[in-house]
């Protein structure tokens, strides 16, 4: 089992989304967060004056899935999220230990 | 004991009510309108722009707020509500009469106290009523200079210094009769609706604020170069400059004090288009600078344009308004990047608004006046200056009028806050205003909701 973890832009959840229901996927995740990558943040200006904004808006998504599925998911973020230029973000992707459905006690792969 | 003392006054206040009703001249308004039956559409006129003026209190309150950060949103709030509280009870017990009252030797007035005796009039209270929501307007000008880093108790202090000595006394100079209207230059100082009585004098005591106060945490970086801190609703800024520009059409064609004077016309067409000149200058200029379309300043520039334009309005015609909005404009922006130069931190521009184009528009009257127009009706002596054949008489007037304005309001305001200062200090702890003012001083976040302190 893995995780995927994608930092996206935050005007991209909805066509992720819709293509991840298309496909299929066990469940996510949603997180609003800042931050930046390489880019370093953005200027912008307030009454004449120019002032850096360090750390951007940004979502990100947080999906566990058994390995076979690894590909598939990762490939429909990426067709989705990418547009080329500079903030369109990182996907991570983790090993999963255990997973344990609340409800039911089940556990591995049946619980995802 | 302290309720001993309260029956007592209550009791004197009763009695001074009673003696007002033995000589009051016309509470009724009977007499008045047997011997005007004009006198109503005067009245509606005055009373409907003077509330388009109370409505301004508004419009400061957004642009400031808009302006400020949302962690001190209530106390700006709290602020701009407190000096108008201040000013209807101070005005009342005192400003008016030092204002509006018999002229002493030109100094002040001294007649009219508590608006009893005589006062009890329908005229009287018409006055009244019209110099409290200007007296109100001078207060509000200053919070935002010495935004989110004044402590309250100073604020409520300072209101009433100004309600009570500030506003009234130089008030009464130009509007009340006093030396300043009757200099021996061109027809002495005039300022008509008050870019020097309400604007330069606010915006000055704003400034010195400013100063004594110094600049908010991280305005300046450690070379000390400026830095923006972004107001938290350029929506809301918006907001309340189209308020103030809407108020100002009671403001400027209120000031004839008479709806018989068809002038009132002229007066909101210049009004207005000097307000837009000086937008549409101060976008301009600032996207000469960085290429970007900057809504803060524009906002600024338009409320620029219309300080400038109060003193002038009645006396100008209609491309000296632009001309006149346009230096406005100009102005505005200079002035902005002129203070943070010199470490003076100003967060919502207030004195570059206020105080620079206050004083703009009264050096304005000395140049543009067309003499078509006279002290507050049709009649001579017009006001005329250098451009239409006047001299520099009246020129000479108003640059003695807006010295003494920038003077009495920039000292004054020193002496007030280096006194608070002294004795118990006007400044915020470190700690409160990295926090935010609201919830150290007033328990009430402006918004409960949302992370309000991340900048």
């Amino acid at each position: 089992m893995k995780k995927i973890e994608a930092v996206i832009r935050i005007e991209k959840l909805e066509e992720i989304t819709d293509a991840l229901e298309k496909l299929g996927y066990p469940g996510m995740m949603v997180t609003r967060i800042e931050g930046h990558g390489r880019q370093k943040g953005l200027v912008e200006q307030f009454r004449g004056r120019e002032f850096k904004v360090n750390f951007l808006p940004k979502i990100k998504i947080e999906i566990v899935v058994n390995d076979h599925d690894i590909e598939k998911i990762t490939k429909a973020i990426i067709d989705n999220a990418k547009t080329g230029a500079i903030g369109d973000g990182k996907i991570f992707i983790y090993n999963v230990e255990n997973v344990i459905r609340i409800r039911t006690g089940e556990k591995g792969e049946q619980a995802i | 004991m302290f309720k001993k003392w309260l029956g007592l006054l209550v009791l004197v206040l009763w009695g001074l009510g009673a003696a007002s009703l033995a000589f009051a001249q016309d509470p009724s308004g009977a007499a008045t309108l047997a011997q005007n039956p004009q006198a109503p559409v005067d009245y509606v006129w005055i009373l409907v722009c003077g509330f388009l003026v109370f409505f301004m209190q508004a419009g400061f309150a957004m642009v400031e707020t808009g302006f400020c950060r949302a962690k001190n949103a209530t106390n700006l709030m709290a602020k701009n509500t407190i000096d108008f509280i201040i000013a209807s009870l101070f005005f009342m017990v005192f400003g008016f009469a030092i204002m509006m009252g018999q002229d002493f030797k030109g100094l002040f007035g001294t007649t009219g106290w508590f608006l009893h005796g005589s006062e009890y009039d329908v005229g009287r209270y018409l006055m009244f009523f019209w110099q409290l929501v200007f007296a109100g307007t001078a207060a509000t000008i200053v919070s935002g200079a010495v935004a989110e880093r004044l402590k309250f108790p100073a604020y409520l202090i300072y209101s009433a210094v100004v309600s009570l000595i500030i506003y009234p006394l130089y008030g009464h100079w130009v509007w009340g009769g006093g030396w300043l209207s009757k200099l021996p230059f061109g027809v002495g100082h005039v300022d008509f609706a008050g870019s020097g009585v309400v604007h330069t004098v606010g915006g000055f005591v704003g400034l010195a604020g400013a100063i004594l106060l110094g600049p908010r945490f991280g305005k300046f970086g450690k070379d000390g170069k400026p830095k923006a801190i972004p107001g938290h609703s350029i929506t809301l800024a918006a907001l309340g400059t189209f308020i103030l520009w809407f108020g100002w059409f009671g403001f400027n064609p209120g000031s004839t004090f008479s709806a018989h004077q068809l002038r009132i016309a002229v007066i909101a067409v210049n009004t207005n288009l000097a307000a837009a000149a000086g937008a549409a200058v101060a976008l301009l200029l600032v996207f000469a600078k960085t290429k970007k379309w900057d809504v803060g300043m524009m906002l600024n520039g338009c409320l620029a344009g219309l300080v400038a334009i109060t003193a002038p309005c009645a006396w100008v015609e209609a491309w000296a308004a632009v001309v006149i909005g346009l230096v406005a404009g100009t102005l505005v922006v200079l002035s902005v990047y002129f203070w943070e130069a010199m470490r003076v931190d100003d967060p919502v521009g207030a004195v570059s608004v206020h105080a620079i184009n206050g004083v703009w528009g009264l050096i304005s009257v000395g140049l543009f006046a067309d003499g078509t127009y006279g002290l507050g009706n049709t009649n001579a002596p017009f006001v005329k200056g250098l451009f239409y054949g006047g001299g520099t008489g009246q020129l000479i007037a108003q640059l003695i009028g807006a010295g003494v304005c920038v003077a009495w309001a920039f000292g004054l305001g020193l002496i007030l806050f280096k006194v608070m200062d002294m004795c118990f200090g006007i400044r915020v702890s470190p700690e409160e205003e990295l926090k935010g003012l609201d919830i150290p001083e007033h328990g009430t976040p402006a918004y409960p909701n949302f992370y309000t302190t991340n900048t």
